[in-house]
Protein backbone atom coordinates (compact mmCIF):
# COMPACT_ATOMS: atom_id res chain seq x y z
CA UNK A 1 0.00 0.00 0.00
CA UNK A 2 2.85 2.25 0.80
CA UNK A 3 5.07 1.92 -1.99
CA UNK A 4 1.92 2.56 -4.86
CA UNK A 5 1.26 5.56 -2.41
CA UNK A 6 4.49 6.70 -2.89
CA UNK A 7 4.77 5.52 -6.85
CA UNK A 8 1.49 7.88 -6.95
CA UNK A 9 2.94 10.83 -5.71
CA UNK A 10 5.96 10.29 -7.75
CA UNK A 11 4.45 10.36 -10.77
CA UNK A 12 1.70 12.86 -10.15
CA UNK A 13 4.90 15.21 -9.27
CA UNK A 14 6.81 14.00 -12.14
CA UNK A 15 3.77 14.40 -14.63
CA UNK A 16 0.81 16.58 -13.06
CA UNK A 17 1.56 19.59 -15.01
CA UNK A 18 2.32 17.91 -18.68
CA UNK A 19 -0.70 15.65 -17.92
CA UNK A 20 -2.85 18.95 -16.58
CA UNK A 21 -1.41 21.02 -19.68
CA UNK A 22 -1.95 18.66 -22.06
CA UNK A 23 -5.28 17.85 -21.20
CA UNK A 24 -6.42 21.06 -21.13
CA UNK A 25 -4.50 22.97 -24.13
CA UNK A 26 -7.33 21.91 -26.37
CA UNK A 27 -10.53 22.51 -23.90
CA UNK A 28 -8.86 25.31 -22.25
CA UNK A 29 -10.27 23.90 -19.00
CA UNK A 30 -8.03 23.90 -16.26
CA UNK A 31 -9.94 23.30 -13.47
CA UNK A 32 -11.91 20.27 -15.73
CA UNK A 33 -8.24 19.07 -16.81
CA UNK A 34 -7.39 19.00 -13.01
CA UNK A 35 -10.64 17.15 -11.66
CA UNK A 36 -9.83 14.91 -14.60
CA UNK A 37 -6.77 13.85 -13.36
CA UNK A 38 -7.35 14.48 -9.46
CA UNK A 39 -10.01 11.33 -10.00
CA UNK A 40 -7.40 9.13 -12.31
CA UNK A 41 -5.00 9.32 -9.66
CA UNK A 42 -7.63 8.60 -6.98
CA UNK A 43 -8.56 5.35 -9.66
CA UNK A 44 -4.54 4.71 -9.93
CA UNK A 45 -4.24 4.11 -5.89
CA UNK A 46 -7.28 1.14 -6.21
CA UNK A 47 -6.61 -0.19 -9.42
CA UNK A 48 -2.08 -0.24 -8.74
CA UNK A 49 -2.70 -1.81 -5.64
CA UNK A 50 -4.78 -4.48 -7.17
CA UNK A 51 -3.36 -4.93 -10.91
CA UNK A 52 0.58 -4.08 -9.33
CA UNK A 53 1.80 -0.57 -11.20
CA UNK A 54 1.50 -0.23 -15.51
CA UNK A 55 4.61 0.07 -17.45
CA UNK A 56 3.57 3.46 -18.55
CA UNK A 57 2.42 4.82 -15.34
CA UNK A 58 1.80 8.53 -17.31
CA UNK A 59 0.00 6.85 -20.29
CA UNK A 60 -2.32 4.75 -18.18
CA UNK A 61 -3.21 7.98 -15.90
CA UNK A 62 -3.58 10.28 -19.18
CA UNK A 63 -6.03 7.02 -21.00
CA UNK A 64 -8.16 7.03 -17.62
CA UNK A 65 -8.15 11.53 -17.02
CA UNK A 66 -9.23 11.66 -21.05
CA UNK A 67 -12.01 9.24 -20.72
CA UNK A 68 -12.83 10.66 -17.15
CA UNK A 69 -12.52 13.93 -19.34
CA UNK A 70 -14.51 13.04 -22.35
CA UNK A 71 -17.28 11.70 -20.03
CA UNK A 72 -18.03 15.06 -18.22
CA UNK A 73 -18.24 16.73 -21.56
CA UNK A 74 -20.71 14.42 -23.03
CA UNK A 75 -22.38 14.55 -19.64
CA UNK A 76 -22.58 18.24 -19.40
CA UNK A 77 -23.62 18.62 -23.63
CA UNK A 78 -21.96 21.39 -23.57
CA UNK A 79 -21.32 24.46 -25.79
CA UNK A 80 -21.58 24.78 -28.93
CA UNK A 81 -17.42 23.49 -29.52
CA UNK A 82 -18.29 20.53 -27.33
CA UNK A 83 -18.13 18.11 -30.62
CA UNK A 84 -15.24 19.58 -31.63
CA UNK A 85 -13.38 19.53 -28.88
CA UNK A 86 -14.04 15.75 -27.87
CA UNK A 87 -13.11 14.80 -30.84
CA UNK A 88 -9.53 16.45 -30.74
CA UNK A 89 -8.99 15.01 -27.20
CA UNK A 90 -10.00 11.55 -28.63
CA UNK A 91 -8.15 11.55 -32.02
CA UNK A 92 -4.46 13.30 -30.45
CA UNK A 93 -4.98 11.16 -27.07
CA UNK A 94 -5.12 8.05 -29.34
CA UNK A 95 -2.02 8.88 -30.95
CA UNK A 96 -0.04 10.03 -28.13
CA UNK A 97 -0.72 7.35 -26.08
CA UNK A 98 0.15 4.70 -28.57
CA UNK A 99 3.18 6.50 -29.32
CA UNK A 100 4.01 6.22 -25.81
CA UNK A 101 4.90 9.91 -25.92
CA UNK A 102 2.34 13.11 -25.82
CA UNK A 103 3.89 16.55 -26.62
CA UNK A 104 4.84 18.73 -23.30
CA UNK A 105 2.89 21.09 -23.35
CA UNK A 106 3.99 22.59 -19.82
CA UNK A 107 5.70 25.73 -21.77
CA UNK A 108 1.72 27.05 -23.16
CA UNK A 109 0.55 26.24 -19.34
CA UNK A 110 3.22 28.70 -17.68
CA UNK A 111 1.76 31.25 -20.43
CA UNK A 112 -1.39 30.54 -19.66
CA UNK A 113 -0.95 31.27 -15.95
CA UNK A 114 1.25 34.66 -16.47
CA UNK A 115 -1.45 35.68 -18.93
CA UNK A 116 -1.88 39.44 -18.85
CA UNK A 117 -5.49 39.04 -18.34
CA UNK A 118 -5.07 37.19 -15.00
CA UNK A 119 -4.50 39.51 -12.14
CA UNK A 120 -0.74 38.96 -11.38
CA UNK A 121 -1.68 38.42 -7.67
CA UNK A 122 -2.58 34.70 -8.99
CA UNK A 123 0.05 33.97 -11.68
CA UNK A 124 2.29 32.25 -9.24
CA UNK A 125 -0.34 30.03 -7.62
CA UNK A 126 -2.01 29.34 -10.45
CA UNK A 127 1.42 27.73 -11.97
CA UNK A 128 2.30 26.09 -8.66
CA UNK A 129 -1.15 24.25 -8.75
CA UNK A 130 -1.98 23.21 -12.48
CA UNK A 131 1.94 22.55 -13.14
CA UNK A 132 3.12 21.18 -10.25
CA UNK A 133 -0.11 19.83 -8.50
CA UNK A 134 0.56 21.75 -5.25
CA UNK A 135 -2.84 22.01 -3.34
CA UNK A 136 -4.55 25.11 -2.53
CA UNK A 137 -3.93 24.98 1.14
CA UNK A 138 -0.26 24.41 0.75
CA UNK A 139 -0.01 27.69 -1.96
CA UNK A 140 -1.65 29.61 0.69
CA UNK A 141 0.65 28.71 3.58
CA UNK A 142 3.49 30.23 1.49
CA UNK A 143 1.75 33.34 0.23
CA UNK A 144 -0.01 33.89 4.32
CA UNK A 145 -3.14 34.21 2.87
CA UNK A 146 -6.35 31.61 3.97
CA UNK A 147 -7.02 28.69 2.17
CA UNK A 148 -10.50 29.33 1.23
CA UNK A 149 -9.47 32.77 -0.13
CA UNK A 150 -6.62 31.32 -2.24
CA UNK A 151 -9.29 28.31 -3.05
CA UNK A 152 -11.34 31.29 -4.19
CA UNK A 153 -8.69 33.28 -6.19
CA UNK A 154 -7.77 30.13 -8.03
CA UNK A 155 -11.13 28.99 -9.33
CA UNK A 156 -11.92 32.55 -10.00
CA UNK A 157 -8.75 32.83 -12.57
CA UNK A 158 -9.68 29.33 -13.94
CA UNK A 159 -12.85 30.20 -15.10
CA UNK A 160 -11.61 33.46 -16.50
CA UNK A 161 -9.00 31.50 -18.78
CA UNK A 162 -11.87 28.97 -19.78
CA UNK A 163 -14.59 32.00 -20.20
CA UNK A 164 -12.35 34.51 -21.72
CA UNK A 165 -10.70 32.02 -24.02
CA UNK A 166 -7.40 32.52 -23.37
CA UNK A 167 -5.30 30.83 -26.22
CA UNK A 168 -2.71 27.60 -25.56
CA UNK A 169 -0.27 29.05 -27.02
CA UNK A 170 3.83 30.37 -26.69
CA UNK A 171 2.83 34.18 -27.84
CA UNK A 172 4.78 35.40 -31.30
CA UNK A 173 8.45 36.44 -31.31
CA UNK A 174 7.15 39.91 -31.22
CA UNK A 175 5.19 39.64 -27.81
CA UNK A 176 7.47 37.14 -26.27
CA UNK A 177 9.67 39.40 -24.14
CA UNK A 178 6.90 41.10 -22.23
CA UNK A 179 5.11 37.96 -22.10
CA UNK A 180 8.06 36.30 -20.49
CA UNK A 181 8.78 38.68 -17.92
CA UNK A 182 5.17 37.68 -16.39
CA UNK A 183 6.45 34.14 -16.30
CA UNK A 184 9.71 35.15 -14.64
CA UNK A 185 8.13 37.06 -12.03
CA UNK A 186 5.71 34.74 -11.25
CA UNK A 187 8.51 32.17 -10.87
CA UNK A 188 10.29 33.95 -8.92
CA UNK A 189 7.97 35.49 -6.56
CA UNK A 190 7.58 30.82 -6.11
CA UNK A 191 11.36 31.43 -4.83
CA UNK A 192 9.87 34.12 -2.89
CA UNK A 193 13.10 34.95 -1.15
CA UNK A 194 13.63 38.64 -2.50
CA UNK A 195 16.45 40.36 -1.55
CA UNK A 196 19.29 39.37 0.25
CA UNK A 197 22.08 42.16 0.67
CA UNK A 198 25.10 42.84 3.00
CA UNK A 199 23.08 44.74 5.28
CA UNK A 200 20.61 42.43 6.33
CA UNK A 201 17.97 40.04 4.71
CA UNK A 202 14.69 39.11 4.53
CA UNK A 203 14.36 35.71 4.33
CA UNK A 204 10.13 35.89 4.89
CA UNK A 205 10.40 32.07 4.70
CA UNK A 206 7.45 32.24 2.02
CA UNK A 207 9.56 30.49 -0.43
CA UNK A 208 9.03 27.52 -2.74
CA UNK A 209 12.51 26.76 -3.52
CA UNK A 210 12.60 23.90 -4.91
CA UNK A 211 9.27 24.46 -6.74
CA UNK A 212 10.37 27.54 -8.64
CA UNK A 213 13.76 26.20 -9.75
CA UNK A 214 12.39 23.08 -11.24
CA UNK A 215 10.02 25.49 -13.33
CA UNK A 216 12.76 27.57 -13.97
CA UNK A 217 14.62 24.47 -15.27
CA UNK A 218 11.42 23.52 -17.45
CA UNK A 219 11.62 26.89 -18.57
CA UNK A 220 15.26 27.02 -19.36
CA UNK A 221 15.00 23.21 -21.28
CA UNK A 222 11.65 24.74 -23.55
CA UNK A 223 13.18 28.20 -24.54
CA UNK A 224 17.15 27.89 -24.63
CA UNK A 225 17.48 31.01 -26.78
CA UNK A 226 16.15 33.51 -23.93
CA UNK A 227 19.05 34.10 -21.65
CA UNK A 228 16.81 36.08 -19.07
CA UNK A 229 15.63 32.61 -18.39
CA UNK A 230 19.08 31.14 -17.34
CA UNK A 231 19.77 34.60 -15.33
CA UNK A 232 16.74 33.85 -13.16
CA UNK A 233 17.60 30.30 -13.18
CA UNK A 234 21.63 31.44 -12.19
CA UNK A 235 19.86 33.53 -9.84
CA UNK A 236 17.85 31.52 -7.54
CA UNK A 237 20.75 28.43 -7.42
CA UNK A 238 23.37 31.10 -6.19
CA UNK A 239 20.89 31.78 -3.51
CA UNK A 240 20.02 28.41 -3.00
CA UNK A 241 23.45 27.39 -2.59
CA UNK A 242 23.85 29.16 0.42
CA UNK A 243 21.01 28.42 2.47
CA UNK A 244 22.93 25.80 4.52
CA UNK A 245 25.15 28.88 5.51
CA UNK A 246 22.67 31.14 6.28
CA UNK A 247 21.80 29.61 9.80
CA UNK A 248 24.27 28.57 12.64
CA UNK A 249 23.70 25.09 14.07
CA UNK A 250 21.63 26.75 17.15
CA UNK A 251 19.22 28.45 14.21
CA UNK A 252 21.13 31.95 14.50
CA UNK A 253 20.55 34.31 11.67
CA UNK A 254 24.30 34.43 9.79
CA UNK A 255 24.57 37.19 7.56
CA UNK A 256 26.28 37.08 3.97
CA UNK A 257 29.62 38.48 4.05
CA UNK A 258 30.00 36.04 7.60
CA UNK A 259 29.00 33.02 6.19
CA UNK A 260 31.33 30.08 6.00
CA UNK A 261 31.64 29.66 2.13
CA UNK A 262 32.87 26.14 2.73
CA UNK A 263 29.10 25.57 3.52
CA UNK A 264 27.91 26.94 0.38
CA UNK A 265 26.80 23.88 -2.05
CA UNK A 266 29.66 23.75 -4.76
CA UNK A 267 27.63 22.00 -7.44
CA UNK A 268 24.66 24.45 -7.24
CA UNK A 269 27.09 26.86 -7.78
CA UNK A 270 28.85 25.66 -10.38
CA UNK A 271 25.30 24.92 -12.38
CA UNK A 272 24.49 28.40 -11.56
CA UNK A 273 27.82 29.34 -13.03
CA UNK A 274 26.98 27.54 -16.37
CA UNK A 275 23.59 29.10 -16.57
CA UNK A 276 24.76 32.54 -16.44
CA UNK A 277 27.90 31.82 -18.60
CA UNK A 278 25.80 30.40 -21.46
CA UNK A 279 23.09 33.64 -20.74
CA UNK A 280 25.95 36.03 -21.69
CA UNK A 281 26.41 34.31 -24.90
CA UNK A 282 23.39 35.96 -25.82
CA UNK A 283 24.60 39.56 -25.30
CA UNK A 284 20.87 40.76 -24.25
CA UNK A 285 21.70 41.64 -20.44
CA UNK A 286 18.70 41.85 -18.28
CA UNK A 287 17.32 42.07 -14.66
CA UNK A 288 17.23 38.50 -13.56
CA UNK A 289 21.38 37.86 -15.54
CA UNK A 290 22.39 41.38 -13.63
CA UNK A 291 21.13 39.82 -10.66
CA UNK A 292 22.49 36.40 -10.66
CA UNK A 293 25.84 38.48 -11.94
CA UNK A 294 25.98 40.14 -8.58
CA UNK A 295 25.26 36.99 -6.84
CA UNK A 296 28.04 35.67 -8.54
CA UNK A 297 30.36 37.99 -7.72
CA UNK A 298 29.70 37.19 -3.94
CA UNK A 299 30.47 33.52 -4.52
CA UNK A 300 33.61 34.11 -5.85
CA UNK A 301 34.54 34.76 -1.96
CA UNK A 302 34.20 30.78 -1.79
CA UNK A 303 37.92 30.69 -3.82
CA UNK A 304 39.30 32.66 -1.19
CA UNK A 305 38.82 36.40 -3.10
CA UNK A 306 37.63 39.41 -1.59
CA UNK A 307 34.24 40.62 -2.29
CA UNK A 308 34.91 43.15 -5.68
CA UNK A 309 32.43 46.05 -4.54
CA UNK A 310 33.40 48.41 -7.22
CA UNK A 311 32.03 45.54 -9.52
CA UNK A 312 28.84 44.84 -7.62
CA UNK A 313 28.00 48.52 -7.65
CA UNK A 314 28.82 48.63 -11.54
CA UNK A 315 25.95 45.98 -11.75
CA UNK A 316 23.41 47.57 -9.83
CA UNK A 317 23.94 50.99 -11.44
CA UNK A 318 22.94 49.23 -14.42
CA UNK A 319 20.12 47.03 -12.72
CA UNK A 320 18.52 50.60 -11.08
CA UNK A 321 18.74 52.08 -15.10
CA UNK A 322 16.80 49.14 -15.97
CA UNK A 323 14.11 47.79 -13.19
CA UNK A 324 14.49 50.32 -10.19
CA UNK A 325 12.45 48.33 -8.01
CA UNK A 326 13.08 49.14 -4.14
CA UNK A 327 15.18 45.95 -3.40
CA UNK A 328 17.34 47.01 -6.48
CA UNK A 329 17.80 50.85 -5.11
CA UNK A 330 18.45 49.55 -1.65
CA UNK A 331 21.19 47.14 -2.67
CA UNK A 332 23.21 49.54 -4.61
CA UNK A 333 23.14 51.89 -1.87
CA UNK A 334 25.15 49.11 0.11
CA UNK A 335 27.27 48.56 -2.50
CA UNK A 336 28.42 52.32 -2.93
CA UNK A 337 28.54 52.28 0.70
CA UNK A 338 31.49 49.84 0.65
CA UNK A 339 33.03 51.37 -2.35
CA UNK A 340 32.86 55.01 -0.95
CA UNK A 341 31.69 54.73 2.23
CA UNK A 342 28.94 54.77 4.18
CA UNK A 343 28.12 58.74 3.91
CA UNK A 344 27.74 57.67 0.03
CA UNK A 345 25.32 55.04 0.79
CA UNK A 346 23.31 56.34 2.78
CA UNK A 347 22.95 59.21 0.49
CA UNK A 348 21.69 57.20 -1.79
CA UNK A 349 18.38 55.69 0.49
CA UNK A 350 17.68 59.06 1.30
CA UNK A 351 16.60 59.61 -2.08
CA UNK A 352 14.12 57.00 -1.40
CA UNK A 353 11.06 58.25 -0.85
CA UNK A 354 9.40 57.26 2.57
CA UNK A 355 6.49 56.60 2.10
CA UNK A 356 7.57 53.58 -0.32
CA UNK A 357 9.36 52.31 2.93
CA UNK A 358 7.31 52.50 5.81
CA UNK A 359 6.84 48.43 6.09
CA UNK A 360 9.96 47.05 3.90
CA UNK A 361 12.27 45.51 6.29
CA UNK A 362 15.47 45.58 3.85
CA UNK A 363 15.29 49.17 3.79
CA UNK A 364 15.37 50.04 7.36
CA UNK A 365 17.99 47.40 8.00
CA UNK A 366 20.27 48.77 5.16
CA UNK A 367 19.77 52.32 7.31
CA UNK A 368 20.72 51.00 10.59
CA UNK A 369 23.61 49.63 9.47
CA UNK A 370 25.17 52.80 7.56
CA UNK A 371 23.73 54.95 10.37
CA UNK A 372 25.72 52.68 12.99
CA UNK A 373 28.67 52.73 11.13
CA UNK A 374 28.60 56.39 10.98
CA UNK A 375 28.41 56.86 14.84
CA UNK A 376 24.99 58.20 14.76
CA UNK A 377 23.83 56.38 17.29
CA UNK A 378 20.14 56.75 18.26
CA UNK A 379 19.17 57.20 14.45
CA UNK A 380 20.72 54.23 14.16
CA UNK A 381 18.82 52.40 17.40
CA UNK A 382 15.66 53.80 15.50
CA UNK A 383 16.68 52.60 12.65
CA UNK A 384 17.12 49.08 14.21
CA UNK A 385 13.65 49.20 15.87
CA UNK A 386 12.12 49.50 12.77
CA UNK A 387 14.04 47.01 10.96
CA UNK A 388 13.31 44.40 14.26
CA UNK A 389 9.42 45.55 14.32
CA UNK A 390 9.24 44.53 10.20
CA UNK A 391 10.74 41.40 10.41
CA UNK A 392 8.61 38.12 10.78
CA UNK A 393 12.07 36.21 11.32
CA UNK A 394 12.46 35.20 14.38
CA UNK A 395 16.20 34.55 13.74
CA UNK A 396 16.36 37.86 11.88
CA UNK A 397 15.10 39.79 14.70
CA UNK A 398 17.60 38.34 17.15
CA UNK A 399 20.28 39.28 15.31
CA UNK A 400 19.63 43.41 14.40
CA UNK A 401 18.43 43.24 18.29
CA UNK A 402 22.17 41.54 19.27
CA UNK A 403 23.25 44.25 16.63
CA UNK A 404 21.25 47.65 17.49
CA UNK A 405 23.06 46.95 21.09
CA UNK B 1 -10.54 48.36 6.70
CA UNK B 2 -10.24 48.20 10.41
CA UNK B 3 -8.93 44.95 11.89
CA UNK B 4 -8.05 43.24 14.90
CA UNK B 5 -5.34 41.01 16.05
CA UNK B 6 -6.52 39.16 19.15
CA UNK B 7 -2.82 37.82 20.39
CA UNK B 8 -2.76 34.06 21.76
CA UNK B 9 0.35 33.52 23.88
CA UNK B 10 1.64 30.64 26.15
CA UNK B 11 2.67 30.29 29.49
CA UNK B 12 5.84 30.83 28.03
CA UNK B 13 5.48 34.51 26.73
CA UNK B 14 3.53 35.66 29.50
CA UNK B 15 6.42 35.24 31.76
CA UNK B 16 8.79 36.24 29.31
CA UNK B 17 6.91 39.82 29.76
CA UNK B 18 9.54 40.12 33.25
CA UNK B 19 11.79 37.02 33.13
CA UNK B 20 15.21 37.89 32.77
CA UNK B 21 15.33 35.26 29.85
CA UNK B 22 12.33 37.44 28.19
CA UNK B 23 14.40 40.64 26.91
CA UNK B 24 14.92 39.61 23.84
CA UNK B 25 11.31 39.11 23.64
CA UNK B 26 10.45 42.44 24.72
CA UNK B 27 12.84 44.19 22.95
CA UNK B 28 11.20 42.51 19.52
CA UNK B 29 7.38 43.30 20.71
CA UNK B 30 8.69 47.38 21.38
CA UNK B 31 10.38 47.66 17.91
CA UNK B 32 7.14 45.86 16.62
CA UNK B 33 5.40 48.13 18.44
CA UNK B 34 7.14 50.64 17.14
CA UNK B 35 6.94 49.71 13.28
CA UNK B 36 3.24 49.63 13.66
CA UNK B 37 3.21 53.24 15.06
CA UNK B 38 5.77 54.79 12.67
CA UNK B 39 3.95 52.95 9.62
CA UNK B 40 0.59 54.43 10.32
CA UNK B 41 -1.40 51.40 10.39
CA UNK B 42 -1.74 51.34 14.81
CA UNK B 43 -5.11 52.87 15.66
CA UNK B 44 -4.87 51.09 19.22
CA UNK B 45 -4.76 48.41 21.54
CA UNK B 46 -3.27 46.66 24.59
CA UNK B 47 -1.69 43.81 26.38
CA UNK B 48 -3.81 41.71 29.24
CA UNK B 49 -2.37 40.37 32.09
CA UNK B 50 -2.95 36.39 32.64
CA UNK B 51 -5.93 34.50 32.44
CA UNK B 52 -5.43 33.31 35.82
CA UNK B 53 -6.52 37.26 36.80
CA UNK B 54 -9.70 36.99 34.03
CA UNK B 55 -13.27 36.73 35.78
CA UNK B 56 -15.60 34.62 33.35
CA UNK B 57 -19.52 35.79 34.16
CA UNK B 58 -22.67 34.65 32.57
CA UNK B 59 -26.99 35.09 34.10
CA UNK B 60 -28.60 31.94 34.41
CA UNK B 61 -32.21 32.16 34.83
CA UNK B 62 -31.73 35.90 36.41
CA UNK B 63 -28.44 34.27 38.70
CA UNK B 64 -25.09 34.71 38.22
CA UNK B 65 -22.37 32.41 37.66
CA UNK B 66 -19.11 33.43 38.34
CA UNK B 67 -16.04 31.63 37.14
CA UNK B 68 -12.76 32.68 38.48
CA UNK B 69 -10.31 32.01 35.41
CA UNK B 70 -10.68 33.36 31.78
CA UNK B 71 -13.76 31.61 29.15
CA UNK B 72 -11.60 28.71 28.15
CA UNK B 73 -9.28 27.42 29.46
CA UNK B 74 -6.70 26.53 26.30
CA UNK B 75 -2.82 26.05 26.06
CA UNK B 76 -2.72 29.35 24.69
CA UNK B 77 -4.44 32.39 26.19
CA UNK B 78 -6.17 35.92 24.94
CA UNK B 79 -2.70 38.23 25.47
CA UNK B 80 -3.85 41.45 23.48
CA UNK B 81 -5.13 43.32 21.07
CA UNK B 82 -4.54 45.60 18.06
CA UNK B 83 -6.82 47.97 16.15
CA UNK B 84 -5.26 48.79 13.03
CA UNK B 85 -6.65 50.47 9.95
CA UNK B 86 -5.41 49.04 6.37
CA UNK B 87 -6.14 48.56 2.98
CA UNK B 88 -6.83 44.55 3.08
CA UNK B 89 -6.61 41.55 4.51
CA UNK B 90 -3.27 40.60 3.09
CA UNK B 91 -1.55 43.40 4.66
CA UNK B 92 -2.97 42.86 8.07
CA UNK B 93 -2.12 39.36 7.37
CA UNK B 94 1.30 40.78 6.95
CA UNK B 95 1.19 42.73 10.29
CA UNK B 96 0.58 39.29 11.99
CA UNK B 97 3.47 37.88 10.67
CA UNK B 98 5.43 40.00 12.52
CA UNK B 99 4.18 39.83 15.57
CA UNK B 100 6.68 38.31 17.89
CA UNK B 101 4.13 35.85 19.45
CA UNK B 102 3.22 34.60 15.80
CA UNK B 103 6.14 33.03 16.59
CA UNK B 104 5.35 30.83 19.59
CA UNK B 105 1.62 31.40 20.20
CA UNK B 106 -1.15 32.21 17.57
CA UNK B 107 -2.55 35.96 15.93
CA UNK B 108 -6.02 36.01 15.04
CA UNK B 109 -6.62 38.54 12.51
CA UNK B 110 -10.70 40.16 11.93
CA UNK B 111 -12.12 42.66 10.08
CA UNK B 112 -13.86 44.58 12.67
CA UNK B 113 -17.81 44.78 12.03
CA UNK B 114 -18.39 48.54 11.38
CA UNK B 115 -21.71 47.98 9.94
CA UNK B 116 -22.85 46.39 13.18
CA UNK B 117 -21.11 49.24 15.17
CA UNK B 118 -22.88 52.16 12.86
CA UNK B 119 -25.97 50.59 13.22
CA UNK B 120 -26.04 50.53 17.24
CA UNK B 121 -25.15 54.23 16.97
CA UNK B 122 -28.16 56.26 17.45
Amino acid sequence: MEDVHRTIEAVARESYGRLVAYLSARTRDLAGAEDALGEALLAALTAWQRDGVPQKPQAWLLKTARHRLIDRIRHEQVRAASAFTLELIADEADEATSAEQFPDERLKLLFVCAHPAIDPDVHTPLMLQTVLGLDAAAIARAFLVSPAAMGQRLVRAKAKIRDAGIAFEVPEDRELPQRLDAVLEAIYAAYGSGWEGAAGADPRGRGLADEAIWLARVLAQRLPAEPEVRGLLALMLHCEARRPARRSPEGRYIPLSEQDTRQWSAPMIAEAERALAAAATHARPGRFQLEAAIQSVHAERAHGARTDWRAIALFYDRLVDLAPTLGARIGRAAAIAEVDGPDAGLALLNEIELAAVSAYQPYWAARAHLLQRLGRKPEAVDAFDRAIGLAEDEAVRRFLLERRG
Amino acid sequence: MEYVMLIYETPLDFEARTSAAGEAFRGAWRAYHKALVDSGVYVGGNPLRAAESGTTIRLKNGKRHVQDGPYAHTKEQLAGFILMELPSLDAALDWAARCPSAATGAVEVRPVAVEVRESMVT
